[in-house]
């Protein structure tokens, strides 16, 4: 059963947002000439209010890497960041980008001016620093700041916690952005940022959440990645973000009312045979295709971690304009990354109830230590938690060789009989364990 | 056999097995081919030959109950079945020998060359097939393994160096028997049975009497052929078949459900198959709750067992039986299937013996299997193993002892028709599928079957 996904429509807010971020790139491209200075930052713990704050451009190296594997670019840049001498287990991000500033352009086709500024917001992935010491190498003139934001490892923040990264921001962050800008920080102008990233979080929330409809009007998984695309990226905070939201909410409201499933891969999915929650980021190389495996199934996923990596908004959290360093230093802590493994587990569990899942599967990422470790831990918590089955598939985040079809598809379509099989009345559940 | 039977075929990566049961989910009949590059072909030669083994199985127990024929049964079933065998070989000789002289046409030296072969070939197809001892010391069931090892023995007597290398032999048999493998032959119980049995009369010089009930007897058995409710297709080429999707099952699911059936008190399966190994977790119905399998690394699966004994040229069954004669365990740290090779010649150069190396290596590979039993939810009270390598003695022992060594005192269950298991579990499935009336009428049934 092959098709030319190509002829397969798109919903008409991935169109506007592929509009925006080619815009973006196009205005990046310029930024130099511009005058615009240009920060590199991460997903995790990104403080794009404070960037806008300071009229400044960020880039942010894991959403290229992740733009060239969607636009296969990735496995020619991987190879250049092998040759320099980066071995095979480094994270594929690391590479892709590694190979990527090497060319000098970006995942669009236009250029990616160098950084005048590494700021290195840390939310528990540890090769973030390693990354950032390459880039230091490779851009000797970038100012660098770092922002150490404490892992959440007794699954609470403290106040000491809070105050530690408040004072970062104070002492290190803002002078750092002053220094490069010659701007000073304005307090009230962040507040205005912080107020629209407040009304886009509203809407971003409220189309994650209609996937508790049946059927789901989302896939919050493979859909997810494109609605939290401009809260992720440069758009949080702007007016263009908030438009954004009101266009995808009008959108999936629709679809509710009408009874419909997402736009996939393979068209329309309105017979949703099974609700699945995920846990890890997507394969990105083979995007569509590992998306139509899904798809074919009548797989829609209901809810994913992955799209809480760069805020945990659907568990309440708010930009709050009323307390505008407090509330960055609420947001970095909060952070999928930055949470413990009994934290993640009840996480998954909670979405597993709360979008009434008939399992979960786990994408483990072999280029990925800092998040693949522990997921058989998961597995197997969430299983006790929520009497629901476990699926497990391996594959990576944007080097091609990495991504096994046949070994994915089949264990996914094992993964989906078993759960036909229970649900055919004779099977047995593990017994559930109270949240 | 007026009732129903069940077909379960699974396409495995290095065989294709097929069973066949009854409603009351007992095995009429086995099957098993090569996969070769056509999964559709393998998949029709393993169907075939599980109904003919159910037939002959009937024939057997018909000869039995007869009141002219049961005095003879002990040897006319043995030498029906072989001269079945016989005329299955030689149907799929005759377009080997057919083959080659197409493709040494125009060159007389290697046409003269093939005949003389081809010929003694022959000859010893007639002896291969004359007694039961015969049979029994051939290494493989399948034609290829016997025709090619034939071929090869013959060609090396006639090869010479500088006027006809025994390459250019060797290169004819190779390219004749993609085509006679892809192009299948009328190998099934209705288009032989009769000449078999009158071979089988012939030899055993059976008086009219005898020849008159056999006769009967056969028409009756080939006029009441299997009714086959439906067929469910397993394995990794199971996309392949023409099958709709609702029969159409994981291996993962049938080898749980096949375990099941055969040791109902199974609730951890280890199936080690041709390129992955799965540990699969099942509850008291043979439903699966949880499973793991390797990543697309192969490393340590059935694959790497045929490259080993390539390398030491073996026999892959012979390769358990020598490791057991290990007197220490060498310790390998690497089943990379790519690398057995340099693995391997690594070890016998630094003076290690063979069998102590192949026992090493059977510890590794059972080791990577632990890691995914472990993943997978560990080994409850009552194991299954499934898959090819359950027949390897020495792939048995290791599991034992690192069963016993990780999780204390288990039951093992290891069954003869643990290859059979997967294909087991999809006929039981293709039985459930007719019981709730979902097959499909045409599609994997009788008439198809006959196809």
């Amino acid at each position: 059963m092959k098709e030319d996904l190509r002829e397969i429509p798109k919903e008409p807010s991935m169109v506007l947002q592929k509009d925006m971020i080619g815009d973006y790139f196009d205005r990046l491209a310029t930024a130099p000439e511009d005058g615009k200075k240009v920060v590199y930052t991460f997903v995790p713990g990104n403080l794009t209010e404070l960037l806008h704050n300071f009229d400044v451009m960020p880039v942010l190296p894991e959403i290229n890497a992740l733009q060239s594997g969607m636009r296969k670019r990735s496995g020619n840049y991987i190879s250049e960041a092998e040759k320099l001498g980066h071995s095979e287990d480094v994270c594929t991000y690391v590479k892709s980008d590694i190979g990527m500033l090497k060319t000098g352009v970006g995942p669009t086709g236009k250029r990616i001016p160098p950084p005048d500024l590494l700021l290195l917001s840390y939310t528990g992935c540890f090769t973030f620093m390693k990354w950032f010491e390459l880039l230091k190498q490779q851009f000797p003139k970038s100012e660098v700041a770092m922002l150490h934001i404490p892992y959440q490892a007794d699954g609470v923040v403290t106040p000491e916690m809070r105050g530690y990264v408040i004072d970062q921001l104070e002492t290190e962050v803002i002078p750092k952005l002053e220094k490069v800008t010659g701007t000073k920080y304005d307090e009230d102008k962040l507040r205005q940022h912080l107020e629209l990233s407040a009304k886009a979080e509203e809407g971003l929330v409220a189309v994650l959440d209609s996937a508790k409809n049946r059927p789901s009007p989302i896939d919050g998984y493979f859909g997810g990645v494109f609605y939290i695309g401009p809260i992720f990226t440069a758009f949080r905070g702007t007016q263009q973000g908030v438009e954004y939201y009101d266009v995808l909410r009008k959108e999936v409201e629709e679809r509710v009312a009408k009874k419909q499933g997402p736009i996939t891969p393979i068209g329309q999915l309105n017979d949703q045979r099974y609700r699945i929650v995920t846990e890890g980021p997507p394969n990105w190389t083979s995007f569509r295709e590992f998306w139509s495996m899904f798809a074919n199934e009548g797989a829609v996923c209901v809810a994913s971690t992955y799209t809480k990596v760069g805020g945990l908004y659907d568990q309440g959290f708010r930009h709050d304009p009323g307390d505008p360093l407090g509330t960055l230093a609420d947001y970095c802590l909060g952070c999928y990354t930055n949470l413990n493994l009994p934290m993640r587990s009840k996480l998954i569990a909670k979405y597993v109830k709360e979008f009434e899942a008939d399992g979960f599967i786990c994408n483990s990422i072999k280029s990925c230590n800092s998040f693949s470790a522990g997921q058989l831990l998961i597995l197997r918590e969430v299983e006790r938690l929520t009497g629901k089955p476990g699926g497990f598939i391996e594959s990576d985040l944007v080097d091609p060789r990495y991504f096994s079809a046949a070994n994915i598809k089949n264990r996914l379509e094992s993964y989906f009989q078993m759960l036909e099989q229970k649900r055919s009345g004779k099977g047995s559940a593990p017994k559930e364990a109270s949240l | 056999m007026s009732k129903l039977s069940y077909v379960g075929i699974d396409l495995g990566s290095t065989t294709t097995k097929s069973v066949v049961i009854d409603d009351d989910l007992n095995i009429l009949g086995r099957g098993i081919t090569n996969s070769r590059s056509n999964y559709d072909l393998a998949c029709q030669i393993a169907r075939t030959e599980a109904l003919v083994d159910a037939q002959m199985s009937r024939l057997r127990s018909t000869l039995a109950d007869h009141r002219v024929l049961a005095d003879h049964v002990k040897i006319l079933a043995p030498s029906v079945e072989r001269s079945f065998r016989y005329r299955q070989h030689i149907r799929l000789f005759d377009a080997l020998d057919r083959e080659c002289m197409a493709i040494a046409e125009g060159k007389p030296d290697l046409t003269a060359v093939l005949a003389d072969l081809l010929a003694e070939m022959r000859e010893e197809t007639e002896k291969l097939f004359s007694g039961l001892s015969a049979m029994e010391k051939r290494k493989s069931e399948f034609f290829r393994d016997i025709a090619g090892a034939q071929f090869q023995r013959l060609a090396e007597h006639r090869a010479n160096p500088k006027t006809m290398p025994y390459e250019t032999i060797v290169g004819v048999f190779d390219r004749a028997i993609i085509k006679v493998e892809n192009e299948g032959d009328d190998l099934t119980f209705e288009g032989n049975a009769l000449e078999a049995l009158d071979r089988s009369l012939s030899q055993y010089k059976a008086n009219d009497a005898v020849r008159a009930a056999a006769a009967e007897m056969l028409e009756g058995l080939l006029a009441d052929p299997p009714h086959i409710g439906c067929s469910v297709g397993t394995g990794y080429g199971r996309a392949r078949l023409p099958f709709p999707k609702n029969q159409i099952r994981s291996e993962i699911l049938c080898h749980g459900l096949g375990a099941h059936q055969m040791f109902p008190g199974t609730r951890t399966v280890l199936d080690i198959g041709g390129q992955d190994t799965k540990g699969i977790q099942v509850d008291d119905q043979g439903i699966v709750t949880s499973f793991q399998m390797n990543d697309r690394c192969a490393a340590g699966c059935g694959r790497y067992l045929g490259y080993i004994a390539d390398e030491m040229n073996l026999g892959v069954h012979e390769l358990g039986p020598l490791a057991l004669k290990a007197t220490r365990h060498v310790r390998i740290s690497s089943t990379c299937t790519v690398f057995a090779g340099a693995e391997l010649r690594e070890r016998l150069s630094l003076g290690e013996k063979r069998e102590d190396i192949l026992g090493g290596l059977h510890r590794a590979i059972i080791l990577r299997a632990m890691s995914i039993l472990a993943r997978s939810g560990g080994v409850d009270e009552e194991f299954t193993f499934t898959g090819g390598v359950a027949h390897n003695p020495a792939a048995v022992r290791a599991l034992r002892d690192l069963i016993g060594e990780n999780y204390g005192k288990r039951t093992i269950n290891i069954s003869p028709d643990s290859i059979y298991m997967g294909a087991l579990g999809a006929a039981i499935f293709a039985k459930r599928e007719t019981d709730a009336g979902r097959a499909e009428r045409g599609v994997g049934s009788q008439s198809e079957a006959r196809a």
